[in-house]
């Protein structure tokens, strides 16, 4: 099994990234002029000192666009540059382009302007007061919860918060356009999606989209940040560039980044849950309210995967679910790994905890009781092929889970100002897009008359490893070793219409692609060998660059092979077009198939409060994890590896603070806080459950991007479980993150005692 | 003029001193293997290694670049990672970080690598928590860190069966870095720098790791002076008096000094809680004082310690004690033209015993909600004297001086401390902000108080 294929150039620095590629001569480079408040009329707006200052090419505003100024992907609700209205902190609104990035940001400065205050709404729930929603809700019903209120023993009631998560990829967000002739332009972009850049820039400069190329290369983290949101920056630099006929660079700073870029959405959310006295969970009723920001961006699709994963991986056979798209005056939240599923998953733990807390039981018995079967129903109409019961089985055996319990509560009886706390998250995750267009891809396979292999897809690198997995996707289907294979930029001019890099699809997607253009190519070459070699092309097998007979090594070899094909005038490229079958989505009903397959797993996190000064380290979190077959056992326990600490970090330390003007005040790395080195699970035990099952994924290898991530919120209700060992009457609302100065207020009863 | 070794290639230039030395690599030397994060020090992505003759010797530390004014790097050998690559392989550390599967976007990969070559060039014992805690300021958001600390097992393991020779010539066997760093001792101290005169208009700039995170751009725009070009050779010294430490020593300096340990044993424990360990190399403890930040974490321990400063000007020197230097927030007892040349800590302070405590939003690399520190002086089981300072709790650090003074006399009871946390909470005024609520910041001061008693007495 193969490295990453970038490791090499990785710990060299030899990897080139966004800010890394060579200038051209004349480049230019744009610095943003944004709004400093939240919701205002625009009244005036100078930038004539700004033009004149010395170095400076132009300052661009709304009025300079040749196209359209819309940036908005499913709603067309979001202006590039702002026209007469502001409706965040940080709304672009001039685009200043000088001859170095010093030069811009001194005329920055020289801008002048005056806003005419209007009334900001930061908090969603205010916003659903008001009716200001960014698209339409949605709701979702499965059986009668009216019906089953009344069969229920027990039933409770509450409210949960989860904040919102910066997705602080190290690399920032920019882009690079370099003018070419006839109106043609051409854009490298740290991007997700190279497509949505593209139709960006061809809708702002008003030009067809074949005159637009965006290549990326990879990018340096993305998380779902870089899905929707990279397009601005593209688009920016594509009409400073377009003005000034010059190239433009924009790479922002960090704080710009930071400030101007919408985040994971936090959500407020209101449920019910009731259960019989079995403890069978048998209604659920919950709503949503989104703090979407103040523009749509992706958050319609994020809502809706909240709904589909309200449920998490129980079987709950009365739910009714709603959710709200809130608009508020913060940027726009977008994608961020697990695209609205973790926001819903913790809501129904929430419930579930609450529930047991109040039973006098410990959660993991409801959790345990309620896990899916195959053959159950989620409550948008799936029929679901489980392997819930299974993970949580070998998770609760493999790492000795009762034990854990009773050495837990020797230590807490033992000791009075340190106490352990633990949990138990399961997970359910479905694998595709939502949106069912969006499920395809292409690939591009050009087999080179030296017997090299170039392969070309939509799929992103971002560190996931995509690239290397469609190395091995070719490389196993043509019988060659991957040393023979290399992937290319990811390019709108070679693959059209791409999909983004997200929804955790990707490989599974381009991986078909891959895999349908190299059969193809692999059965012209048999016809060429059988031809080559006078036998039947079913006595032959390609193995390791040699061509064989029934199980032994002819006279040719993969590279005389490829020669003699081309010899023949036959084809050695392929593009191949791949969709998954029977996946389909109703969304007047809300109910059909829309995920190609599921994908479970059980964490168990225990950690180690210090009660005097409320901070706590993670001692260990163990996983089964449902990877199917897996295709590279050291991507795939990497992503889990890093989606669970950053599932972790979302749930624990990294807290947005937003004030009620809507200014980000955790605008900096030194005031939101990712985990670090010391910050991890000391023992952190990732298994892979064995499994023989068939499934869609690509060699049978499940996607492993997001589902990790939803883990972590296991790391919470472990805290929540050590505060109650210390303070059993504290009462410890359902707010996350789990900061150490909410730990500390409840641990002393600040937020009340029962 | 600035000259200095960059990699293994001699470097006169004209460039503002001022600007970032990550800048200068990327964009002046088309060095593009060291990348940018963050440019306040809090990512490590950018990470060099800075190498200058101490005491005759060649030493090596890790810096971020961002904070690391181009000036500072006059008569140093910088290393980027280019100067460590070799043809053709990977060496050591690259092979483990490759084989543990240590990275995955690569874009924070080479500050770790940086870090971890920072470890092999400064390698004391033969523990793994030393790698580790060199790669305690480089964040990385994709690999959950389990996977890089294997690698730092690796690399601590293959290290250690290299044991002959100095320092660097350990690292040259063991394969970190390349041969020619043998010769770059030599190379440096054939290094000629004539120091210009210049008429400062700017700033006065030391470690720079504060001023670079606000000011990076307005420091090109004015003439500054650097007082912190060399590592200070000697920078803590024992006299009659106390302890002398120059304005100049390095937290780093500082936290390694034996003297200083076998006096305050809980400077280890406070050294790894401030910042990270390129921020430590750099960040000077006059810097930390001067820069009057609420939540210094040196103000508050030597406040407790009742330290005072001399301030240098060409006026002539005067001394101030620590507790009177600050009168508000960012308000010094100091003129812009005098420097904070040394720091005094009387020699009663080490007859006491002494506790640092910090808690802030992540525990490592990150400035607290609220810092304290106390120092006490016992007659038996009675207080004979005590001195609690606070950070995060008013405009400035600050000593608790009315619980201080109630403390004198008392006993050492839970009775003692519950009637001091009381008296504090009546003496502090924090705000709220991004590290915490006034009411937060009121209970947490209140438990580092008792954190106090139970580190030095086992009291609550």
């Amino acid at each position: 099994m193969i490295s990453n294929i970038d490791t090499y150039s990785h710990v060299r620095g030899e990897s080139i990234y966004l800010d890394d590629i060579p200038l051209q001569v004349g480049t230019l480079f744009a610095k943003v002029f944004d709004s400093t408040v939240a919701h205002a009329h625009i009244k005036h707006l100078d930038i004539s000192k700004a033009k004149n200052y010395p170095g400076v090419r132009a300052v661009i505003i709304h009025s300079d666009i040749t196209g359209e100024n819309q940036i908005g992907g499913i709603i067309p609700d979001e202006p590039l540059l702002a026209e007469n209205m502001v409706d965040f902190i940080g709304m672009p609104i001039a685009i200043v382009v000088a001859e170095n990035e010093h030069i811009a940001k001194k005329a920055l400065k020289l801008i002048e302007i005056e806003y005419e205050p209007l009334p900001i709404i930061v908090d969603p729930r205010e916003a659903h007061r008001q009716g200001k929603y960014l698209s339409t809700p949605r709701h979702f019903n499965l059986g009668d919860t009216e019906i089953a209120w009344s069969n229920c023993a027990h039933i409770f009631e509450g409210k949960a918060e989860s904040g919102g998560q910066e997705h602080l990829y190290i690399e920032t967000q920019g882009a690079y356009a370099v003018p070419g002739e006839n109106g043609f332009i051409k854009v490298y972009s740290s991007t997700q999606g190279p497509t949505a850049v593209q139709k960006t820039v061809s809708r702002v400069l008003g030009k067809p989209m074949h005159q637009v190329e965006v290549d990326t290369t990879r990018l340096g983290g993305g998380f779902g940040g870089k899905e929707d949101q990279a397009s601005t920056w593209g688009a920016m630099c594509a009409v400073a560039a377009h003005i000034t006929k010059s190239p433009v660079k924009y790479s922002l700073d960090r704080m710009e980044d930071m400030r101007m870029t919408g985040k994971r959405h936090p959500y407020s959310s209101d449920y019910k849950i009731g259960l019989d006295k079995d403890l069978n969970i048998i209604a659920y009723e919950a709503q949503y309210y989104q703090n979407g920001g103040a523009a749509a961006d992706l958050s319609p699709a994020i809502l809706e995967r909240t709904l589909f994963h309200a449920t998490n991986t129980y079987n709950i056979p009365n739910v009714k679910t709603s959710a709200y798209p809130c608009k508020t005056n913060l940027p726009p939240n977008t994608a961020f790994r697990g695209f609205g599923g973790p926001q819903g998953m913790f809501v129904i733990e929430t419930a579930i905890v609450q529930a047991a807390e109040a039973l006098g039981i410990e959660p993991h018995v409801i959790q345990h009781k309620n896990l899916l079967k195959t053959g159950d129903e989620f409550p948008y109409g799936q029929k679901v092929v489980s392997e819930a019961i299974e993970c949580w089985t070998e998770a609760e055996t493999q790492f000795n889970f009762q034990e854990k319990i009773k050495s837990i509560e020797a230590f807490n009886n033992k000791n009075q100002l340190i106490k352990k706390g633990y949990a138990i998250m399961p997970i359910c995750f479905g694998i595709s897009f939502t949106k069912t267009m969006l499920n395809q891809a292409r690939s591009l396979v050009h087999v080179y008359t030296d017997g090299s292999v170039l392969i070309t897809t939509g799929a992103v690198e971002m560190g996931q490893g995509v690239n290397t997995k469609m190395v091995q996707v070719a490389a196993k289907t043509l019988g060659i070793d991957e040393s023979f294979v290399k992937i290319n930029s990811t390019n709108t001019f070679r693959i059209a219409n791409t999909s983004p890099t997200a929804a955790s699809a990707t490989a599974d997607l381009n991986g078909k692609a891959v895999e349908i253009a190299c059969n193809k190519i692999k059965e012209r070459l048999l016809i060429s060998a059988a031809e080559d070699l006078g036998v039947s092309e079913s006595d032959i097998a390609f193995v390791k660059n040699e061509i064989y007979i029934n199980g032994e090594k002819s006279k040719l070899s993969w590279k005389d092979l490829i020669f003699s094909t081309y010899a023949k005038r036959v084809s050695l490229s392929e593009h191949a077009h791949y969709t998954p079958p029977d996946i389909h989505f109703d969304t007047n009903t809300e109910k059909g198939h829309p995920f190609a397959y599921h994908v479970f797993g059980t964490s168990i996190f225990e950690i180690t409060l210090d009660c005097i000064r409320g901070r706590y380290t993670v001692d260990s979190a163990q996983v089964i994890h449902d990877a199917g077959q897996t295709m590279n056992e050291k991507i795939d326990l990497g992503q889990c590896e890093g989606a669970l600490v950053q599932g972790m970090g979302w749930m624990t330390m990294e807290e947005l603070i937003y004030d009620k003007e809507g200014r980000l005040r955790s605008n900096a790395l030194s005031t939101y806080k990712v985990p670090d080195i010391y910050s991890v699970p000391k023992d952190l035990d990732i298994r892979f459950l064995k499994t023989e099952k068939t499934n869609l994924a690509i060699l049978q290898s499940k996607a492993v991007g997001e589902p990790p991530l939803m883990y972590g919120i296991g790391a919470y209700f472990a805290i929540r479980n050590a505060i109650k060992a210390f303070n059993p009457k504290a009462l410890v609302p359902f707010d996350a993150p789990a900061t150490h100065e909410k730990i500390l207020l409840a641990l002393y009863g600040k937020y009340g005692e029962i | 003029m600035i000259s200095f070794i960059l990699n293994n290639k001699i470097i006169h230039t004209l460039t503002n001193p001022a600007t970032p030395l990550l800048d200068f690599i990327r964009y002046e030397s088309n060095l593009k293997g060291t990348k940018i994060g963050c440019r306040e020090g809090d990512c490590g992505a950018c990470t060099i290694l800075v190498g200058e003759i101490i005491n005759d010797k060649l030493s090596y530390r890790s810096v971020t670049s961002c904070l690391f004014p181009l000036a500072n790097a006059v008569g140093k050998h910088i290393v980027t990672i280019e100067g460590i690559n070799r043809e053709g392989a990977l060496n050591p550390i690259q092979e483990a970080m490759s084989n543990q599967n240590a990275t995955q976007c690569g874009f924070c990969t080479v500050g770790f690598v940086m870090s971890l070559t920072g470890y092999a060039l400064n390698k004391k014992g033969h523990e793994k928590e030393e790698a580790i805690a060199s790669i305690d300021g480089n964040i990385c958001r994709c690999t959950g860190y389990k996977s890089i600390e294997k690698a730092a097992g690796d690399i601590v393991n293959h290290c250690n069966a290299f044991a002959e020779g100095s320092k660097i010539e350990r690292a040259i066997a063991c394969g970190a870095v390349p041969a020619y760093f043998q010769g770059i001792e030599d190379t440096l101290k054939e290094l000629t720098n004539t120091k210009e005169d210049i008429e400062a208009n700017g700033w006065t700039i030391g470690g720079g790791t504060d001023l670079y995170v606000q000011k990076h751009d307005e420091l090109l725009d004015v003439k500054n002076e650097f007082i912190s070009q060399q590592l200070v050779h000697e920078p803590i010294k024992i006299t009659d008096s106390g302890i002398e430490l120059d304005g100049r020593c390095t937290v780093t300096q500082f936290v390694n000094e034996p003297l200083i340990m076998e006096h305050f044993p809980c400077v280890k424990g406070l050294g790894v809680l401030v910042s990270s360990t390129p921020i430590r190399n750099m960040a000077t403890l006059a810097g930390n004082l001067v820069n009057a930040s609420p939540i210094g974490d040196m103000s508050i321990l030597f406040l407790a310690l009742n330290a005072s400063i001399e301030l240098t000007s060409a006026q002539g020197i005067r001394s101030v004690s620590l507790s009177q230097f600050y009168q508000g927030y960012k308000k010094l007892d100091k003129t812009k033209e005098e420097i904070l040349t040394k720091i005094l800590i009387p020699k009663r302070a080490t007859l006491g015993s002494v506790n640092f405590e910090k808690v802030s939003k992540r525990t490592w690399l990150d400035i607290a909600s609220v810092n304290s520190a106390f120092w006490i002086e016992l007659d038996g089981n009675n207080i004979k004297e005590a001195r609690i300072s606070a950070g995060g709790v008013g405009p400035t650090p600050a000593i608790l001086t009315q619980t201080s003074t109630f403390l004198k006399g008392k006993n050492i009871s839970s009775q003692t401390i519950s009637e001091a946390c009381e008296m504090a909470q009546n003496e502090v005024s924090p705000i709220s902000d991004a590290r915490g609520t006034v009411e937060y910041k009121k209970l947490l001061l209140s438990q580092l108080i008792k954190a106090h008693f139970l580190e030095l007495f086992g009291i609550v």
